[in-house]
């Protein structure tokens, strides 16, 4: 029998959250991008410290300035402040993009626990689920519901607000996460622990919960992040087409939209928040990159490069 | 003695592609109080495939339990419902494991899966749950209890991660304690310590031990009584002196002959039994070991041998007696 990969990794003594902490800092690029994140997203959470004027003032007097100490990222097509935009328009964007995540992770987590755990016909009747999901058109599929669910006068879906379009992208995101943790299910469902635990008297519920879910953690973490930057992505490209959040509301991909037209004179309404996307993304990325070469045992020799 | 199990007439059998094998085969034992019980046999003869149909732990499907009765104080653990036998689970019968690496949950520390069972069957607070654990810890030899709590099990060794498998399986003082080959996969000076220890706890805490093995002289200073299997039947049971001086079904001979002897005045080469057990695809309708078996007659080819008494509390199912060569 194969010793764990865990006891290949660690012979000494050690807990294994030290030993996680360990492993990430030896990934130069994760940790430097995290830097990057943590700053943006200290930015961006306290934006109403940073900002310099209110980020939906108009002052069509100062429209179209560039980059200059009054306003350091210029000014956009009414005269509001890029800057103050800019960092304001984080808000939706990150909390969107966490919110759909987790609803993604959520789904995922459970159809793929219940999914690989029981097997048969509940697998069967999850997984074919998972296909319909897989097969329809997505960005169709989310142009509709955001417009549907905008139109319904929910109270908790008032316009402006931002629960509908993450719960749109959350709730068509999920199918990856369920394949990966019925997978993962599957395998430790048959190990001899699962039957341990079954042995003293443990509940299907317990054994789910406390025993499985654990184990698939790592996995769904990585996978979290990188769906993050999907998430990000996504309501970005929603809002750059009309379809998400609504102006006067500033997200970045919604600022982006107005710019088309002034790409030539007016770079800089195009450049900031399309580089705070592109910064985001790619930090998220080598976040989970790290997290995926600290937590993931068989990695560990890879982690230096 | 009172019988703390009986298990009677036990059928088991797994469907396969193209039918069913058929694994246990109308198996009987019990374990009286305090007793050790070793059940003994090669590899795939239906050894751990029978303990936990009892305990209900064998896939189903795959498997199937088509027959027999396992009484274990006054109820028919066969016949309870999940959830009742969840409670027999862990709190009245504890488990050990071969390999005491995969049997632990690698992602959860020592102590959090020792006092699993306690949460689980007796409700104590966290810290009481603690405090038993540690005693459990230090009672199967294991130093420095409190800090060993919190390891995970990739920190034990493997004698140490056995020996934390023994409190798991002692932390809720079960009536029977099935060891399932619990000292295969260690190295031989640990596996005396190992037997040690489990005397030791035997004595202490006085509960029965159904011991699986196919390790015949590690089972020797152990058991109390030991139950032979073969192809999925009992061959032979008896108690464990009478079965080394006389066994009577020609495969614990072998069994026995293949093994070296501390009191042999001349050197000898060992026995080994030719052939492989065989795996049934259908109930056989002579003995199972008969392709195997030097005594073999015609009637052995016509009947499965039932149990026959050779002495008052030792039984072996063969037709032929094997030291007269004559048959029964």
């Amino acid at each position: 029998m194969a010793e764990t990969p865990l006891a290949i990794a660690v012979e000494q003594k050690e807990s294994l959250f030290r030993r996680f902490v360990y492993q990430f800092l030896k990934h130069g690029m994760a940790v430097f991008w995290s830097m990057i994140l943590l700053g943006i997203i200290v930015l961006v959470a306290g934006a109403p410290l940073f900002q310099r004027y209110s980020p939906t003032d108009q002052d069509l007097y100062n429209r179209f300035q560039p980059p200059s100490a009054e306003h350091w990222m210029g000014t956009d097509d009414l005269g509001r402040d890029m800057w103050s935009r800019t960092i304001n328009g984080g808000r939706i964007s990150l909390v969107v993009g966490l919110l759909a995540m987790s609803i993604a992770i959520g789904i995922g987590t459970l159809v793929g626990l219940l999914s690989g755990f029981f097997g048969g016909w509940v697998d069967a009747v999850l997984m074919r689920l998972t296909e319909i999901f897989q097969s329809v058109p997505r960005l169709f599929l989310l142009l509709v519901l955001t417009t549907f669910l905008r139109q319904l006068d929910l109270p908790w879906l008032r316009p402006g607000t931002f629960w509908p379009i993450a719960a749109v992208i959350g709730g068509l995101s999920w199918m990856g996460v369920a394949r990966l943790v019925r997978g993962n299910t599957m395998e430790l469902r048959d190990q001899e622990f699962v039957l341990a635990a079954r042995m003293i008297g443990v509940g299907n519920l317990r054994i789910l919960l406390r025993h499985i879910l654990p184990n698939v953690a790592s996995p769904i973490i990585v996978t979290a992040t990188l769906g993050l930057a999907g998430a990000i992505i996504t309501e970005s490209g929603l809002s750059y087409l009309g379809f998400g959040v609504q102006l006067p509301t500033p997200t970045w991909g919604n600022m982006l939209s107005a710019t088309q037209k002034y790409l030539t004179s007016a770079p800089w309404m195009a450049i900031f928040p399309g580089m705070m996307i592109f910064l985001v993304v790619i930090a998220i990325n080598y976040l989970g990159d790290g997290l995926r070469d600290a937590l993931d045992p068989y990695h560990v020799e890879k982690g230096e490069k | 003695m009172d019988d703390i199990l009986n298990v009677q007439n036990l059928e088991t059998r797994f469907k396969v592609k193209g039918g069913w094998n058929h694994a246990v085969n109308g198996v009987s034992f019990r374990v009286s109080e305090g007793e050790t019980l070793g059940i003994v046999g090669e590899s795939g003869c239906g050894k751990s495939v029978s303990v936990m149909s009892i305990t209900r732990l064998i896939p189903i499907p795959p498997g199937q339990i088509t027959a027999g009765t396992a009484m274990f104080g006054g109820r028919d653990l066969l016949k309870l419902s999940d959830q009742e036998l969840s409670k027999v689970r862990g709190a009245e019968i504890g488990m050990v494991y071969q390999e005491p690496m995969t049997a632990f949950n690698p992602v959860l520390s020592i102590g959090r899966q020792l006092t699993e069972p306690l949460e689980v069957h007796q409700g104590l607070t966290r810290q009481q749950a603690n405090a038993r654990a540690e005693e459990l810890l230090s009672l199967v030899g294991i130093p420095n209890p409190k800090e060993r709590m919190r390891d995970y099990p990739h920190q034990f060794s493997g004698g140490m991660r056995q020996r934390a498998m023994i409190a798991m399986a002692l932390v809720c003082s079960p009536k029977l304690l099935i060891a399932d080959e619990p000292t295969t996969a260690l190295d031989v000076t640990i596996q005396a310590q190992i037997v040690r220890l489990v005397k030791e706890l035997r004595q202490q805490l006085g509960m029965s031990i159904i011991w699986i093995t196919h390790d015949l002289s590690l089972i020797a200073g152990l058991a109390h009584r030991i139950v032979v299997m073969y192809a999925g039947y009992v061959i032979e049971e008896a108690p464990i002196k009478k079965l080394y001086a006389n066994p009577s079904h020609p495969y614990t001979m072998g069994l026995l002959n293949s093994l070296p002897r501390l009191d042999e005045s001349e050197h000898r080469r060992l026995e080994s039994i030719d052939g492989l057990p065989p795996i049934l695809h259908k109930k056989p309708s002579g003995c199972p070991f008969a392709p195997r078996c030097r005594f073999v007659v015609e009637r052995c080819h016509r009947e499965v041998p039932a149990l026959l008494t050779v002495e008052e509390d030792h039984r072996a199912a063969c037709w032929v007696n094997p030291h007269t060569r004559r048959e029964r």
